[in-house]
């Protein structure tokens, strides 16, 4: 890959991905191309970044995402993670991400055992990840949260390591909306190119479309700067 | 007709907001004698012919691979359900 222009990123769709369009036109609003990928297919295409979006692949019936790791993309995809391409998983995506032991930990339901969908704030702890880098640490973002499995748990030792080694990228700000340990809404691995969160920055990346902001309703484009920070990791690259 | 028998529970340490969703429920019902529950799952895998040593062994690796996640739950029984009926040496 030469530049942005050329950038090519995969969205994985599974049976029962609900978000792999909003990602699709999240990477194009970002200004690269998406690639639609297959679970079945173990050809990821060439492509320079992958995402993982959000949904209930298999329903969810055995344990959110547990069935999707081993689709024979998955098997793909956790090879090229160990390569050094940049994964992105959205809510579900994490699920499978934390299944497929890409990231450590795993969701379990709600602590309060309710749905929920809100506009949530966070904090990003981590502003140097593939996914991150056009943050700054400590600045606040506004995107889109919608689970019923999502409070994240890893026992004390794996979290004294997150935070040990700065793997913390993303923390509930306020009131934590699933009992999430230490309020932790993102994660990424040693290396900075995995990154897992609940929340859904997809949702956010058109005027129009995504959470209430500063200049009127509907106007939040916070998630966009995932998308552009994978480009520009792709460029430093 | 063989049946393997897989039950997978949350760790002790893992807050289980089911079962934390039942035991509150319980007293509602008259049944005040219950301080805690746990809410896990069974699985029953059927197999044709007789569960042997080697179908007990390829379901305990499936429970520890896919049936369970051993980040949140322990796989706390795998063992020979055939039913009385169905078993060729009954």
């Amino acid at each position: 890959m030469t530049g942005v222009e050329g950038a090519r990123i995969g969205v994985i769709t599974f049976p029962g991905t609900l978000d792999d369009r909003d990602a699709q036109r999240a990477v194009r609003l970002a200004g690269a191309t998406p690639v639609a990928l297959w679970h079945a297919d173990a050809d990821l295409q060439g492509v320079d970044a992958v995402v993982i979006p959000g949904g209930f692949s298999y329903g969810d019936y055995l344990r959110a995402g547990a069935i999707s790791r081993f689709a024979a993309a998955m098997t793909s995809v956790a090879d090229a993670a160990q390569g050094g391409l940049p994964v992105l998983g959205i809510c579900n995506g994490f699920q499978i991400l934390t299944e497929a032991h890409l990231l450590p930990g795993s969701m379990v339901k709600n602590d309060h055992l309710h749905f929920i969908c809100r506009e949530q704030v966070l904090v990003v702890e981590n502003a140097t990840t593939a996914w991150t880098n056009q943050y700054e640490a400590g600045q606040r973002i506004t995107v889109p949260l919608k689970n019923q499995d999502g409070q994240y748990v890893a026992d004390e030792h794996t979290l004294d390591e997150l935070e040990g080694e700065g793997r913390v990228v993303f923390r509930y700000d306020g009131w934590n909306p699933n009992g999430s340990r230490r309020n932790i809404a993102g994660i990424t691995n040693e290396r900075g190119n995995v990154v897992g969160l609940m929340p859904h920055p997809e949702h956010a990346v058109e005027a129009g479309f995504g959470p209430d902001a500063a200049a009127g309703a509907r106007q939040g484009t916070d998630g966009l700067g995932f998308f552009t920070s994978v480009l520009a990791a792709l460029v430093n690259a | 007709m063989g049946r393997v028998v897989v039950e997978v529970m949350p760790k002790p340490e893992i807050l289980d907001p089911q079962g934390k969703a039942v035991v509150g429920a319980l007293p509602r019902l008259g049944f005040t004698q219950f301080t805690s529950v746990r809410q896990g799952k069974r699985f029953e895998l059927e197999v044709e012919g007789d569960v042997t040593p080697e179908i007990l062994a390829a379901a305990q690796q499936a429970a520890e691979t896919l049936l369970s996640n051993p980040i949140i739950e322990d796989v706390v029984n795998v063992f020979d359900a055939t039913p009385a009926a169905t078993a060729v040496n009954a």
